[in-house]
Formats: structure tokens, C-alpha cells, sequence
């Protein structure tokens, strides 16, 4: 059962080959026996997972079954979820249960989702290998000495594991599609505005978006069309109709122009990852897509834009964390100063102190000029060497990341890991879509194939992917962990 | 002796009057237990957004509009960002670069009845903060969110006024457009209008402005008035005595009458000022200005000269009048029963003032409704009670001794005695118990006459305990006199 895309295990639903019941339970079991190893909850809430799952199955006989009804999912911890901790991966936030739900989990509950629990990731978003948890890093399910990514890495180690079929994540720079690649899933980052934001804990407010993160595009086609839409909860999603992406799937790749940018196949970028890379592109050939090579000229300046544009947000987002009214609070303040810095010095990691430092530095009197105008003005660049390219050209394909999974431990540097987001970031400050498919292995770790579209072209981005699938079977490779299990 | 010149700006934060906050949907309300009109949005829990409410945008527009003002077609709410136990996001939503409201003009009306023209600035929407209770917590702070979030517009002005009664003139006029707008209450004792001056001096004739202090947070026209006078003798003496003004933030004590200077660290702060990514920049367009235009009623401005020019009353009356939305309207409701602009206009100023200030009231708290004070107007002019009547009648309806001037009329029969054969017969009364003065009066020559006719018409309006028409009494005296 562990093995089934979602849309399988729909129709195994459909077809009463088992109740939610019992594909709930099997799968709060293998997260039981496995998770141990991987650490890719941070709460599993089977109790509350028991009682949707029959009432999904009573809903069912009494035919009035609606679209994700009775199937199992995990939701990363930055959801906020009414009477469940809702953590976001850090101490400051250990405590606090939420009093009401993001709009995604209000969504995927209407539409009958249950969820088992909630995944972990790095704090509060910020970082690319999960090492930045509160809760202990997350394992590769294809090499436990290796990251998942991150920072939504409990959530695409869950699906890869087979813990859970789907899972929700975030994606800030690269925070869905860095860990599916590494993970060997299906991760797709909507356009900013697709999805609401409400209930989402913020980061940094002008990139992030939720996405679905699955085995396969039409099962992330399947949970993009119950969580996209306008909310009148968040200014920023956009009222635009949702298509039936499922419906839309089977596209002709006969015609379609695949640019590659040449500034995604440059130095840095691992020999294994390359090789799996064009070969994928071969495969789009084969399918009648025609291919050329394209220049995103300002590439190179997208890192540092992110980096005091996400820190200059977070560093204002994470104000509200100071001990007043929820979450960390330091024993005996002396005072209000006291209260605050303790607080904030006990109750955040170190990679999320920097980024407010940094934050607060590029946001100051004196400097903002330099950085945050500086930066919003690259921004724009950034925006219009993607709008340049899709005259061009009707999607944009690359690897994910520039290596596959790397060793636990093993990138000391903030910066260089800041530069494994190099092919994702630039796609959250142009706001477009992006979607990692699995495209091969570079030794025992999976790859990922990144496509790009215009803003709010999912429907085809999730038709090329799900072409792609249909003529591949690397979505279909399961790791050897937990394989025993049934 | 060094003459000097007070040089005065004010930023006045107005509490807009909707029914939601500014950005969520609790209410607004006052008086509430604590912390039970805060919801998520307005307690900064993770992951909550903002959503401008509409209504904040009307009424700022509409005040734009009342103060002639520029309103850009762009504007854009950015985050203040300091820590403050209550301001729960750790940042305050305002407006800085590009707030709603451009450079406009509010015309002032001093005591003298003279008016002159003190420019804005700017005026920008953003959301208040909560409040710190330090009473009755055994040394820990209480937090109250029930106003964080509520709407504030504040109203920047040009370092326009000369003097603390320009001042007190200027948040008056403010005061005026926003009740006649219907934006706030401007209740001041309820914090719907706060404000913060400052105050520097020159010596007269210089260009240069002097170094500025800023006095935060007073709350009553009075207060104004008072912290001004304070701080302006506080900067003459220290420069006089050779010392020199420091630009900080000082507090103004009701209790003592004086302002103080605050801690020099709040001066420290970097706001750190940028665009709220929560929210879209406001885009408004000429047709939903045209619109707001529209929805307008008419301001004091335009009261006041409709006044003056077509119901022909004194510049001073219609100033005075127009001054509040409450008075124009009883005015021109006690006006439209009876009919004379003039008549209404000064019984309104007059005795209905009188009594208001004398009991401490409001005109919309007044005991004679501008129906009643109408209809014993009319009664005034259509001779059926005399000037001297129609103020006892007043009197009975201020306390509640009737519904209507006619029922007191009726009550104590103050009817005016219009029929000639009753008052001659009074007359022929008086005439016959007075021989004596008769006797001098008619030996007087006409001068004096015109002095002495005054006592018997006193002893006929005595006679007809004054229901007598006193100009009927004293024509049909004459004749009765000079007939002999």
C-alpha cells in the first residue's frame, strides 16, 4: 500500500479495496516502526488521524465522498493547525499550539484529507539540509548518512520513505524542490499568490508559497487544485480561476520549446547531476519538444538579492516572537530587556539568529539604500530575464540542485550552503512557477529535474512533468529503507 | 527685551469610527473587558495576515478631500518595527514614503472671529498599538490588545501656528471636519484624538526655526493649551539664561501642568522602516475619488458661508454655528420649524448656550429638543406669548415640565391678551386707581410723558400677570391718556 501514488490509492478507495481506516492505520504503523530512523515528524496526531479516517469512510458509504476523502498526508510544521502544536522546527515556537487553522489545512480537511502529523523542517524555514531543526536533522531514506534537504525535508523524506503518499511544504528559495530532488519525489512551488498564505508561518512574506510535494505530477496536480485559490484572509493570493489540473495533464509535448538557461549548466554544478539532467532533456526530445539555450543574464546576482531581501522580511516577521504572549519564554526576567533577549537568545537556533542580524543590519538607517533598495531593484532584473526568456521559449528546464544529496555534517559554511539554492532562489523573487521531477541518480542519490513556466502556467508545468512520467520510471524507484515492511 | 515668536506643529492621530479594526475583524468598541475584542490577526499569532479594511480608506480619502488636499493615486503601507510589549507583531502597519493623503490646507476661525489657512503636510493611515496597565499588577505590567489594530489617522501639519490658541483653533477646525465627516467621534477623553506638538521658539524676525521639542500624547484641547503656554516660557527662560534647547520627546503633566523630558534612549530608535509585503499598495483612481466626493455632506467651511450669504446672518453667528456638526444641525432644525434664520440664530447662541454651558453639556445632550425650541419661536413671532414669557416657557422645557411650548403656554396661561376690550378694560382699571400720576402725566410736557408711560403699563402687564401684548397695552395707554 506504501508504494501508491495518491490518485492509486484513491481509486483503491473508489473501489472499497480498503477502507481510510486501514490505509490510515498501516501508514501511522510504518511511520511508527520507521521514523525513528528518519526523524521526519515532529508530531504524528494518529488519534485525531483514526477519527477522519472513519469519518471518511462513513462519508463514503453514504456517498458523498469528496475529492482527497480518506487519504492520508502529512502537513510540514509551519501549517498552522487548530489544537496542534505547530512548531515551525523551533524551540521559540515548542510550545505553542495554534488556535486555528492555515487556509491549506482548512482546504485539504474540506476536501477530506486527513492529516497524520506534522513534518519536520529546518526553523522556521531557513535552511537547505533540515540540520537546522529544533528537532534533529532529518535522514535520506536513500542514504541515511545523507540530508533530505530542506528546508521542507520531513515532509519529501515522509513520501520518499512511503511513510505518507503526500505531504505539504513551503518554498521560500527552493525549499519544496531542493528536498524532492534530494529525496527522489515530486515537489511543485505554485506561483506566489496561488496559494494562500494564511496560517502559514511566515518567513519571508514576498517568496513564500505552499506547495504539494508527492510521488508523482498528477497526484501533485490532484492536491495543487484543493489548496490553490483567492482567500479573502490574504491579500496577496490572487483571484484568478483554479483549473482542473488533473484534467489537463495529458498535453502534447509535440512543438513545446524547452530553453535551458546556460547559467544553470555552468561551474558548480556536479558532472553525475549534468549527465542525468540532459538525458532527461533527451527524453522531452524523443517526445517531439524542441530544445535551445536561453540566458537568465543576471543569474549570478540572485543569491545576494535573496539574501537581504528574505533576512530583511524575517527579522520583521520574527519581532512577534518575544515572550509576551505565546510561545519560548526565559525563566525569572528581570526586566522587559531581559525578558527579550533571553528569550530570543534561548528560544531561536543560530542560523535563524543570523538572518535576522543580517536582516536588521540591510534594513537599518544608513544601509537600506545600499541593500534592500539595491536588492529589490535586482529583483525586478531577476523578474525580467524570466519574462525575456519566456518570449522565447514555453518553459525552462535545469537541474534542481547543483549536487545530489550531500553527507550529513558536511556543509559548515553558511554560504556554500547558500549556494545550493542557486537554480531555485531566483525563481521565488520572479514569482514564477517551478516543479523537481525525479530525473535519475547521481550514485545512490536521486536527482532532480527542474521546469520552470510563466506565472500561474501550472497546468502546463504539471502536463510536461506528468509527460515526463509517463515516459520514465524514476518517479516509480523506491528506496531500500523500509522496503522490508510491507 | 528679546522678543520672541512661537513657531507650533501638530500630528494629531484620529481614531477612525469603523465598525472593524484596520486590519482584522474584531470590533472597535470601548469600554470592553480586556483582551476580548483581540483576535488572532490583532494578537500577532504566527502565520496571520493583514487585510486592509475599505472603510479606513474611505474615511481617509474623505478627509483629504475636506482639507483640499492631494490624494496620490498610489499608496503604500510599510512596517515600523520596534519592540514594545504592546505591540504584539513587534512592528506598527503606518504609511512613511507614500501615505494617502498629500499636502492640503484646513482654514482656522480665532477667537476674534478672523480666519487664516494652516497647510498639511501629509495625513497616513496605521494601526494603533495596545495598552500597558501598570495599576494593580503587583509590580507586573498588564496588556490590553483591544485597541491594537484600531484605525488611526494621523494629521501632519506645516509648523503653521504662532501661538497656543492657533493651536487649540486648528485641532478645533480638525475636530469639526472630522464629526462633520463622521470619521470619529473626537471624543477626546476617550483617546479618538491624540496629539502631539511641538514647540520651538525665535527670536522675531528670524528665519531659522529653533531647536524643537516634541510634547507627546495630550489629550484635551485645554491640555494643549496648557503645555503649550508651559514649554514655550521653559524654552525663552533657557535660552535667556543662556542655555540652549534640546530636540527630545517630552510628556505633558495635566497634574502639575508642566511637560518633562523622557528618557533620551526612546530616541535611539532606527524604525527601520520598509514595505509591508502583506499588503498591496492602495491603488485608488479618480471615479473612487469622484465617489467619495460625492458621499461628502457639507463642511464647516461651506456651512459657515452658506450661513453668512443666504441666511444673512453675522459673520461671527455663522461662525459659530457651522463650529461643530451638532450645533449647525440644531440650528438649522430649530431654523426650519420657525422659520427665521435670525430669531433661531439667536436663541440657539443665547439662551440655549447659556443654559448648555451653565449645566456642562453638550448641545446633542440638550434637554429642549430644536423641535420644541422651534415651535416656542414661532409662538414668539406670532405674538401669541411676549419676549419676557417665551423665557419662562424656555426654562419649563429645559426642565422637562412639558413636551411642547404650547402645553406650558396653555399651562400657565401665559397667552398674550391681544383682545382690545380686555386690555382697555385693564386699562380703565389702572387709569382709575392711579389719579395721581394720571394727573401729572397729563400735565407733563411730551418728553416727559414718554418717560412716565412706563409705570402704567407696568401695572397693566402687572394686572394681566403679563399676558398683555405689551406694544398693544402701550399704544391703546397713549390714546386712553392723551384723550382727556
Amino acid at each position: 500500500m506504501h508504494d501508491k501514488t495518491l490518485t492509486e490509492l484513491a481509486a483503491g478507495l473508489r473501489a472499497g479495496e480498503f477502507s481510510s481506516r486501514e490505509l490510515c492505520q498501516s501508514a501511522l504503523d510504518r511511520i511508527q516502526r520507521l521514523d525513528g530512523d528518519l526523524n521526519s515528524f515532529i508530531s504524528v496526531t494518529a488519534e485525531q488521524a483514526l477519527a477522519d479516517a472513519d469519518a471518511a469512510d462513513q462519508a463514503r458509504a453514504s456517498g458523498d465522498a469528496a475529492a482527497l476523502a480518506g487519504l492520508p498526508l502529512a502537513l510540514k510544521d509551519i501549517f498552522c493547525t487548530q489544537g496542534v502544536r505547530t512548531s515551525c522546527g523551533s524551540k521559540m515556537l515548542d510550545s505553542f499550539v495554534a488556535p486555528y487553522d492555515a487556509t491549506v489545512v482548512e482546504k485539504i480537511r474540506q476536501a477530506g484529507g486527513v492529516s497524520l502529523g506534522k513534518t519536520n523542517m529546518d526553523e522556521f524555514a531557513m535552511g537547505s539540509s533540515n540540520e537546522n531543526s529544533f528537532y534533529g536533522p532529518v535522514k535520506n531514506p536513500w542514504d541515511l548518512s545523507a540530508v533530505p534537504g530542506g528546508s521542507s525535508g520531513g515532509s519529501a523524506a515522509a513520501v520518499a520513505a512511503g511513510l505518507v503518499p503526500a505531504a505539504l511544504g513551503t518554498d521560500t528559495g527552493g525549499s519544496i524542490r531542493q528536498p524532492a530532488a534530494f529525496c527522489g519525489i515530486t515537489g511543485l512551488k505554485p506561483t506566489y499568490g496561488r496559494v494562500s498564505r494564511y496560517g502559514m508561518v511566515a518567513y519571508a512574506s514576498s517568496l513564500d508559497q505552499g506547495g504539494p510535494m508527492a510521488r508523482t505530477a498528477a497526484d501533485c496536480a490532484l492536491l495543487l487544485e484543493t489548496i490553490a485559490g483567492h482567500d479573502v484572509r490574504d491579500s496577496t493570493s490572487v483571484a484568478r480561476v483554479v483549473p482542473d489540473y488533473s484534467a489537463e495533464l495529458d498535453t502534447s509535448l509535440a512543438g513545446l520549446k524547452i530553453g535551458l538557461p546556460k547559467e544553470y549548466f555552468g561551474d558548480g554544478l556536479d558532472p553525475e547531476v549534468e549527465t542525468a539532467v540532459r538525458e532527461a532533456i533527451k527524453v522531452y526530445e524523443s517526445l517531439g519538444a524542441k530544445v535551445c539555450e536561453v540566458s537568465l543574464p543576471h543569474t549570478h546576482l540572485a543569491i545576494p538579492a535573496y539574501y537581504v531581501i528574505a533576512p530583511a522580511e524575517a527579522s520583521s516577521n520574527l519581532s512577534r516572537y518575544d515572550g509576551v504572549r505565546f510561545g519560548h519564554r526565559c525563566e525569572d526576567p528581570t526586566d522587559l530587556e531581559d525578558l527579550y533577549k533571553r528569550t530570543r537568545a534561548e528560544g531561536f537556533g543560530e542560523e535563524v539568529k543570523r538572518r535576522i542580524l543580517i536582516g536588521t543590519h540591510t534594513l537599518s538607517e544608513g544601509f537600506f539604500d545600499a541593500y534592500y533598495l539595491k536588492a529589490q531593484q535586482v529583483r525586478r532584473l531577476i523578474r525580467q530575464d524570466f519574462l525575456d526568456a519566456f518570449d522565447e521559449v514555453d518553459v525552462l528546464m535545469g537541474p534542481t540542485a547543483p549536487t545530489p544529496a550531500f553527507d550529513l555534517g558536511a556543509q559548515k559554511d553558511p554560504v556554500s550552503m547558500y549556494l545550493q539554492d542557486i537554480y531555485t532562489i531566483a525563481v521565488n523573487l520572479a514569482g514564477i512557477p517551478g516543479i523537481s521531477v525525479p530525473a535519475g541518480f547521481a550514485g545512490n542519490r536521486p536527482v532532480g529535474l527542474q521546469v520552470l513556466a510563466p506565472h500561474f502556467a501550472e497546468a502546463q508545468l504539471l502536463g510536461v512533468a506528468h509527460q515526463f512520467q509517463q515516459a520514465t520510471d524514476w518517479h516509480l524507484k523506491r528506496p531500500a529503507f523500509g522496503k522490508e515492511m510491507a | 527685551m528679546m522678543q520672541w515668536e512661537t513657531v507650533i506643529g501638530l500630528e494629531v492621530h484620529v481614531q477612525l469610527a469603523t465598525q472593524s479594526k484596520i486590519f482584522s475583524g474584531a470590533s472597535t468598541a470601548f469600554g470592553a473587558e480586556p483582551n476580548t475584542q483581540a483576535c488572532a490577526v490583532d494578537l500577532g499569532m504566527p502565520g496571520v495576515l493583514p487585510v486592509l479594511n475599505e472603510n479606513a480608506v474611505a474615511m481617509a480619502v474623505k478627509f483629504g478631500l475636506a482639507v483640499d488636499a492631494e490624494i496620490p493615486e498610489t499608496s503604500l503601507f510599510e512596517r515600523k518595527n520596534y519592540f514594545y510589549p504592546d505591540l504584539p507583531k513587534g512592528y506598527q502597519t503606518s504609511q512613511m514614503a507614500q501615505p494617502i493623503v498629500g499636502p492640503g490646507k484646513v482654514e482656522i476661525t480665532l477667537d476674534d472671529g478672523s480666519t487664516r489657512s494652516v497647510r498639511i503636510h501629509h495625513a497616513h493611515l496605521e494601526e494603533d498599538a495596545g495598552k500597558s496597565l501598570h495599576e494593580d499588577y503587583h509590580g507586573m505590567t498588564g496588556i490590553d490588545l483591544n485597541r491594537a489594530g484600531t484605525p488611526l489617522l494621523e494629521i501632519v501639519s506645516e509648523p503653521d501656528m504662532r501661538s497656543a490658541k492657533e493651536a487649540v483653533a486648528y485641532i478645533k477646525a480638525l475636530h469639526a471636519i472630522v464629526t462633520y465627516l463622521g470619521i470619529s467621534d473626537g471624543n477626546m477623553a476617550e483617546g479618538s484624538m491624540r496629539c502631539d506638538v511641538n514647540v520651538s521658539v525665535r527670536p522675531k524676525g528670524q528665519a531659522a526655526f529653533g531647536t524643537r521639542a516634541e510634547i507627546k500624547n495630550v489629550n484635551s484641547f485645554r491640555f494643549v493649551e496648557k503645555a503649550i503656554a508651559f514649554e514655550v516660557e521653559r524654552q525663552i527662560e533657557l535660552i535667556e539664561d543662556g542655555g540652549q534647547v534640546v530636540q527630545e520627546t517630552r510628556l505633558f503633566d495635566p497634574e502639575r501642568d508642566e511637560t518633562r523630558g523622557m528618557r533620551t534612549k526612546e530616541e535611539a530608535n532606527d524604525y527601520r522602516y520598509f514595505p509591508c509585503p502583506d499588503l498591496l499598495p492602495v491603488t485608488l483612481d479618480g471615479a473612487y475619488v469622484d465617489h467619495q466626493r460625492a458621499l461628502m455632506p457639507e463642511l464647516p467651511s461651506e456651512k459657515r458661508h452658506r450661513f453668512e450669504n443666504q441666511l444673512g446672518l453675522s459673520a461671527y453667528d455663522a461662525g459659530v454655528l457651522a463650529s461643530s456638526r451638532a450645533m449647525a444641525e440644531y440650528f438649522e432644525a430649530v431654523k426650519d420649524v420657525c422659520g427665521d434664520a435670525k430669531q433661531a440664530a439667536n436663541w440657539v447662541q443665547g439662551e440655549l448656550s447659556a443654559n448648555l454651558n451653565r449645566e456642562n453639556l453638550e448641545i446633542g445632550d440638550s434637554p429642549v429638543t430644536a423641535e420644541q425650541l422651534g415651535g416656542l419661536i414661532q409662538r414668539v413671532m406670532d405674538d401669541t406669548i411676549s419676549g419676557k414669557a417665551a423665557k419662562q416657557v424656555f426654562q419649563a422645557l429645559w426642565d422637562g415640565e412639558a413636551d411642547s411650548a404650547d402645553a406650558i403656554i396653555e399651562a400657565r396661561g401665559l397667552k398674550q391678551v391681544t383682545d382690545t376690550g380686555a386690555i382697555e378694560g385693564m386699562i380703565d382699571q389702572v387709569i382709575a386707581d392711579s389719579p395721581v400720576q394720571v394727573a401729572q402725566y397729563r400735565e407733563a410736557d411730551e418728553a416727559k410723558r414718554g418717560k412716565m408711560i412706563g409705570y402704567f403699563v407696568g401695572q397693566v402687564m402687572k394686572a394681566s400677570r403679563g399676558t398683555a401684548n405689551p406694544q398693544q397695552v402701550n399704544s391703546l395707554l397713549k390714546q386712553k391718556l392723551d384723550q382727556a
